[in-house]
């Protein structure tokens, strides 16, 4: 079923146009892929220059204000270009119509227009930060942003609002998607858990983000024209630009999470060859986290000056939010009981992401204590929690579906010694960059400081070094991954022994996917004394 | 120099209690940490691909699972955020007896104006034991106040004032840092607390030299911005007078009422067609951008010092 004269969506048209102007879902997952390694780096140099700068106590590489730009742009690049759409716009997009049984999403030319929305957006604030930056950090607080502000912050601003619709019409096209697309026989307790995830964080990004268009045009009219919103020098809130920013991003920080715990709830039941733990808890907690998601923004006031029983609200929510991140962590471990355990690369970054998310989680549950909170916040221990979430949950998880997945997209293979090299070693240059920062963050250290009293010195070089090693285990898949494309082996349809429909398919898949629709007959992860039980018609 | 700092110096009462509930929430941390950690590295080599481990015992009732550890978790995340807020409660209660310290945040210094009068930057002098309650505005984006020593943090938001209070109990130099990004020199925008015995700190009052209090100070501005004119005897406008006001309840013209605070006699200065006490007309001009916090903090001081508390201070 292999055989080289069928073409696969990789070979099917040639040249660049058929690139461009694709509107194959799995060629556009590759764009998206062009992308977002592209920021990713960008976003990693800066994280480079910030570890530097920060081993001596005093000013290292540059003035104050370069400094000041530098995390300015990490943060907004991160964020903005990297971790939110990274895995719903490049496994979501490749994998999430296989997994259903659709040969497309429901809008494949709003599709390729939402990745031209992102690379715009993308472009205009690159060219923001090049030519000058801007000294903000990525949270854009007022008065600063209208008044004080130096740099390209009217066209930096921009290019996050543009971007912001390639979010929407990717989360509307997701949407529909799974809703109206699924296969024969694929009931909803039958999607598997990433379909769920993604959806969940579909349904975030098509009701935060427009919140977050809004809050940047009032920005933007306050600066530009004066219109008094935000501050005070106009009569405007300053808090009211919290509230407001918050409202999104923190269902942001959802965003960047649920897509990886999906990939998470896939990669661990294939290399334990068994059924998911609690399949319907896991996804409904996806939901949960979604919903809960939205009521717990006011968390990053704590200090503000928000209203007191506000604070004591937003506490409260933000232990109930933790809840049902804490069962998907269980209900993984539990997978593992009983299993047949392998550990390829991507079990490895699970076994990673899982680490590391419990400990970011964890520590989730100091700074919703109000009084905790009080000490900690604005400084490193907050940097170190949500470092953990996001780059510790968030990437590791994007690279445990990649490694997964990598074969199916490629139709090649890669050298799983190295990968599982990289695995190792981004997790413990992890752990050596970021646990130091939660004891910086208890002592008091506070974030944004370019200069730092001496006493802190030691832990900020642990870090830096950890930083090193870090961008070593980083950077090494970009030679294996290179390596596969030029010379590795191809990729049998189903290299893991798994049971999703996208295995019962070529590697690469055809342009249609499947050759016939197929029909779905059981639930996902179906292992019997540790064999896959393939879907549709067992391939 | 030590080599490893691994905790921060801990200068009052509140900041233990703060030590306490942050090592039970390292304890609860380690020991979810160590039973996930744990689990997962005991399967993992128990259930590897190949072992012959014992499989037959596959479970069936995972709601039970699911329902106790949902369970055990929301009862100790709920104790934890009573806990928290309970500690928290404590920010919001000053003593009534808080020697009241005015600072100003600017880019990028922290100015402190003492009861007497005495003015200091980017430092802070206060005696042991003693409850001290900051009145702090900012007079251009937000800034933080932040001393870790005393584990307590307050964002100054410019336009309006917030108090934080605390006792320290331990004589020594603490750090003073701004925790809110606000611009270029951030991270200089801070500098040291220091905790001193009651004695030597009035020799330390002494040394700043004989200025006039800070209520003395607001008094002369009261005349000079022409406040007095329409709110002292004689007045040719009718507007309420401010004797005995601070401190006490103040009906309004729309029928609600305020406690006259820092923040009500601040606003009123700067909008006083926001708040009109009932029964006057709203005929008083705004001072909003001719005066600054530095004034309007002793003028705050002046009014507060002809209130019906002004005993006890």
């Amino acid at each position: 079923m292999n055989a080289p004269h069928q073409p696969s969506y990789l070979s099917a048209t040639v040249g660049i146009r058929s690139w461009l102007l694709t509107t194959d879902h799995k060629r556009i997952a590759l764009l998206y892929f062009a992308g977002i390694t592209f920021f990713f780096f960008i976003g990693g140099i800066a994280a480079t220059l910030i570890r530097l700068e920060l081993i001596t106590p005093g000013p290292t590489l540059g003035s104050p204000d370069f400094y000041n730009r530098l995390f300015t742009m990490h943060g907004i690049i991160m964020v903005w270009f990297f971790l939110i759409p990274s895995i719903p716009t490049t496994m979501g997009n490749f994998i999430l119509p296989m997994m259903i049984g659709a040969r497309d999403l429901a809008f494949p030319r709003l599709n390729l227009a939402s990745w031209y929305l992102y690379m715009a957006g993308g472009l205009i604030t690159l060219a923001a930060l090049v030519l000058g930056g801007l000294d903000t950090g990525w949270t854009f607080y007022e008065p600063y942003s209208t008044f004080y502000a130096t740099g390209y912050l009217i066209l930096g601003v921009f290019g996050i609002f543009v971007s912001g619709f390639s979010s929407i019409l990717t989360g509307l096209n997701f949407i529909v998607t799974v809703h109206k697309l699924r296969a024969p026989g694929m009931t909803w307790y039958r999607l598997p858990v990433f379909v769920w995830s993604t959806y969940a964080t579909s349904l975030i990004l098509v009701l935060a983000t427009p919140v977050l268009a809004m809050t940047l045009l009032m920005l933007l009219a306050e600066r530009v024209l004066h219109v008094g919103i935000f501050s005070p020098q106009l009569g405007g809130d300053p808090i009211l630009f919290q509230h407001m920013f918050w409202f999104y991003s923190h269902p942001a920080v959802y965003i960047m999470i649920l897509p990886s715990m999906g990939v998470i709830s896939e990669v661990v039941p294939v290399f334990a060859r068994k059924p998911l733990f609690g399949y319907t808890f896991v996804v409904w907690c996806s939901i949960a986290i979604a919903a809960i998601g939205f009521l717990v923004w006011g968390h990053h006031m704590f200090v503000a000056g928000q209203a007191l029983y506000a604070s004591l609200a937003f506490s409260f929510l933000s232990y109930l939010v933790a809840v049902p991140s804490a069962i998907k962590v269980f209900n993984w471990v539990a997978t593992l009981h009983e299993g047949w355990i392998r550990f390829d690369a991507p079990m490895l970054y699970a076994f990673g992401f899982i680490g590391l998310f419990t400990i970011g989680g964890l520590t989730g549950l100091f700074l919703a204590a109000l009084a905790v909170d009080v000490h900690v916040t604005d400084t490193y221990f907050v940097v170190a929690h949500f470092h953990y979430i996001m780059v510790g949950g968030a990437v590791m998880g994007f690279f445990a579906g990649l490694h997964y997945w990598w074969p199916k997209m490629t139709g090649r293979l890669y050298p799983d010694y190295w990968a599982r090299f990289a695995a190792i070693l981004a997790f413990f240059g992890f752990n050596l960059t970021f646990f130091p920062q939660f004891i910086l963050g208890y002592l008091g250290m506070p974030r944004r400081y370019q200069s730092y009293p001496p006493e802190f010195q030691v832990w900020h070089v642990l870090s830096s070094a950890g930083a090193s090693i870090l961008a070593a285990g980083y950077a090494l898949p970009l030679f294996y991954f290179a390596w596969s494309i030029l010379r590795g082996p191809r990729a049998p349809a189903n290299p893991w022994g798994a049971t999703g429909l996208e295995w019962s398919t070529r590697s690469p898949p055809p342009p249609e996917n499947f050759v016939e629709t197929p029909t779905v007959v059981r639930a996902p992860y179906q292992y019997v004394q540790g064999e896959p039980r393939m879907q549709a018609g067992d391939v | 120099m030590p080599g490893l700092p691994f905790w921060p110096p801990t200068a009052s009462g509140y900041a233990s209690q703060i030590n306490v509930l942050f090592g039970a929430l390292l304890i609860v941390g380690a020991l979810t940490a160590g039973l996930v950690f744990f689990l997962m590295l005991f399967f993992a080599n128990k259930y590897r691909h190949g072992s012959n481990a014992d499989r037959s015992g596959t479970t069936k009732k995972t709601w039970r699972f699911e329902v106790s550890w949902t369970a055990a978790t929301l009862l100790i995340f709920v104790g934890l955020a009573v806990w928290g807020a309970d500690i928290y409660l404590h920010l919001y209660n000053p003593p009534a007896n808080a020697v009241q310290i005015f600072v100003v945040g600017k880019q990028w210094m922290w100015k402190a104006q003492h009861p007497g009068g005495q003015r200091e930057i980017n430092a802070l002098h206060v005696p042991v034991g003693q409850p001290i309650r900051l009145v702090l505005a900012s007079q251009d984006v937000i800034h933080s106040f932040f001393i870790p020593a005393l584990r307590i943090k307050q964002d100054v938001v410019p336009g309006r004032y917030e108090t934080m209070w605390f006792r320290a109990d331990k004589v020594g130099r603490y750090h003073l840092f701004c925790a809110e990004y606000c611009g270029t020199d951030h991270a200089h925008m801070g500098g040291w607390i220091t905790v001193m015995e009651p004695r030597d700190f009035g020799r330390w009052l002494q040394a700043q030299g004989g200025q006039e209090t800070l209520a003395a100070q607001g008094k002369d501005l009261f005349r000079r911005y022409g406040c007095s004119g329409c709110h002292e005897a004689g007045g040719t406008v009718r507007a309420p007078r401010l004797e005995g006001v601070f401190g006490s309840p103040v009906p309004l013209s729309d029928g609600s009422v305020v406690i006259a605070d820092e923040r009500y006699v601040r606003d009123s200065i700067l909008d006083p067609k926001a708040q009109v006490a009932a029964g006057y007309a709203p005929v008083m001009p705004t001072f909003a951008g001719q005066i600054g916090e530095d004034d309007l903090a002793k003028l705050v001081a002046y009014v507060e010092s002809i209130g019906p508390e002004q005993a006890r201070r």
